[in-house]
């Protein structure tokens, strides 16, 4: 999966001429500054349609799972039918044992039957969280998933996602620099001038939110972007 | 109820108030005692007109809904229809349906098809616009992931799209059937023998203000009963099943 190319709303360069590749199986934290276009990245990574004009080519397009900081659940649904609702829409029959394994991995087997109304923020994202699992695809993208839940509940989210989500292709866009500390194979910095690489902290994801060398690249990066804002 | 009552009351002993202090004669403006007795001494015609105008209002409801239900999933699933259709149905909704109602009588008879036709013309609308914005407005969220779980345009309407609107379309129910009462009067009033607008020109022709009044407190009630237990309940199960 490799992009490049630059991308332009009306007369206005939204972001310039930049090269992006994922590699299979790493875990890439994209941090920066807001209205740089990290999420018009990711949507055109994604197949989905953006306001901005994309003048570039990306190539290897792979079947990706989505999930973003408003999980997007259907209110009409049970849990189990937002989770199965992939092969709803293309009219597959979900596989039941796939999606008890699924739920029993997320903890949310005590609530398959209930709708999104009556669950809390964190058990509505580990809904969205099992929906990327149910939909097993090999490009993961992550926009912000996290961003709207307490740090507790935060730090147990990315623990999870990091544990279930092992093995895939994930693009994670953050503006939390210990998230990406703690997650990031790979981690890059977007900023006007274009993409910046910046090595993570050694050690297998997750990684102790106050492990030393977790505090010291989020500090690292804190003070990147404090001066890039 | 309570409070329901009371205002009742009140406006009834605004109502006598008003003909004592003024000293208008019942020919103009009836007492509510008379209209009473008006509604007990014609009780038989009445409660036949009251029947046969709960059934247009429902009959021309449901076929309005209908309408309006497939006229806004037609044009939020085709653009150029919609191109198409959308001038057409504002141009249905600026001419006046006083002046449309006889015309339509003249098409279709005295019977009950230009009654649902008038009352199909006033609910239509309502339904189809309400029903159209909510199918145009769903949250970019549920678009994405339809969209990246492979959704083809059919399964994206049905699955997401109508579902997100339901609480739109409860919207268009709820102000449809505040006209539909509306509507079904003037269908019998322009063209009709039967019903509580034609017993109202009737009466109205004879100078029976009574009688007149009487209907008119019949209306009152089909339409208030006719917004809360049928429409109401119809667009409260929507909105519960919508989330």
């Amino acid at each position: 999966m490799r992009l490049s190319g630059e991308a332009w709303i009306g007369p206005e360069r939204l972001f310039p001429p930049l090269r992006l590749a994922l590699a299979a199986g790493e875990w890439l934290v994209l941090l920066g500054p807001s209205g740089v276009g990290k999420t018009t990245l990711l949507r055109l990574i994604g197949g989905l349609p953006v306001a901005a004009e994309f003048r570039g080519q990306i190539t290897g397009h792979m079947p990706v799972a989505l999930m973003a900081q408003d999980p997007g659940l259907m209110p009409w649904a049970t849990v189990a039918a937002n989770i199965t609702l992939g092969a709803t829409l293309r009219r597959e029959t979900p596989d039941r044992a796939r999606l008890a394994s699924v739920l029993d991995q997320t903890g949310l087997a005590p609530h398959a039957a209930k709708r999104p109304a009556e669950l809390s923020g964190g058990q509505r994202q580990r809904v969205a969280l099992a929906r990327v699992l149910m939909e097993d695809r090999p490009l993961v993208l992550l926009d912000e998933p996290f961003s709207a839940l307490d740090i507790g509940l935060r730090l147990r989210m990315q623990d999870l996602a990091a544990s279930l989500l092992r093995g895939r292709t994930v693009m994670m866009i953050s503006h939390d620099p210990v998230e990406a500390a703690r997650l990031a194979d790979r981690i890059l910095l977007m900023t006007p001038a274009g993409l910046e690489e910046i090595t993570a902290p050694a050690g297998k994801a997750p990684r102790a939110s106050d492990a030393p060398e977790v505090q010291g690249a989020a500090a690292a990066l804190t003070r990147q972007l404090v001066a890039l804002a | 109820m309570i409070r329901v009552s009371v205002t009742v009351l009140v406006l009834l002993a605004l109502w006598q108030g008003v003909i004592l202090a003024s000293g208008l004669p019942p020919f103009l403006l009836p007492s509510p005692g008379a209209v009473a007795r008006a509604l007990w001494t014609h009780q038989g015609v009445l409660a036949v007109a009251f029947l046969k105008t709960l059934t247009e209002t429902l009959a021309g409801f449901a076929l309005g809904a209908v309408i309006g239900i497939g006229l806004a999933l037609q044009m939020a699933a085709s653009a150029r229809l919609r191109r198409w259709f959308g001038p057409v149905v504002v141009v249905s909704q600026t001419i006046p349906i006083f002046a449309l109602a006889p015309i339509l009588t003249l098409w279709l008879g005295y019977g009950m098809a230009p009654k649902l036709a008038v009352v199909a013309l006033v609910t239509f609308f309502p339904v189809a616009s309400a029903f159209h914005d909510g199918l145009t407005r769903v949250p970019q969220a549920r678009l994405d992931l339809a969209r990246v779980m492979g959704a083809g345009r059919w399964a994206m309407l049905i699955r997401i799209r109508m579902p997100s609107a339901l609480p739109d379309l409860a919207t268009g129910l709820r102000l449809a059937a505040v006209l539909a009462p509306v509507g079904a009067v003037i269908g019998e009033w322009v063209g009709g023998s039967e019903g509580l607008g034609a017993v109202m020109l009737h009466a109205n022709g004879r100078m029976r203000i009574d009688l007149v009044f009487a209907s008119l407190a019949l209306v009152v009630v089909l339409s208030l009963g006719f917004q809360r237990l049928v429409a109401g309940q119809l667009a409260a199960r929507l909105e519960r099943y919508a989330g």
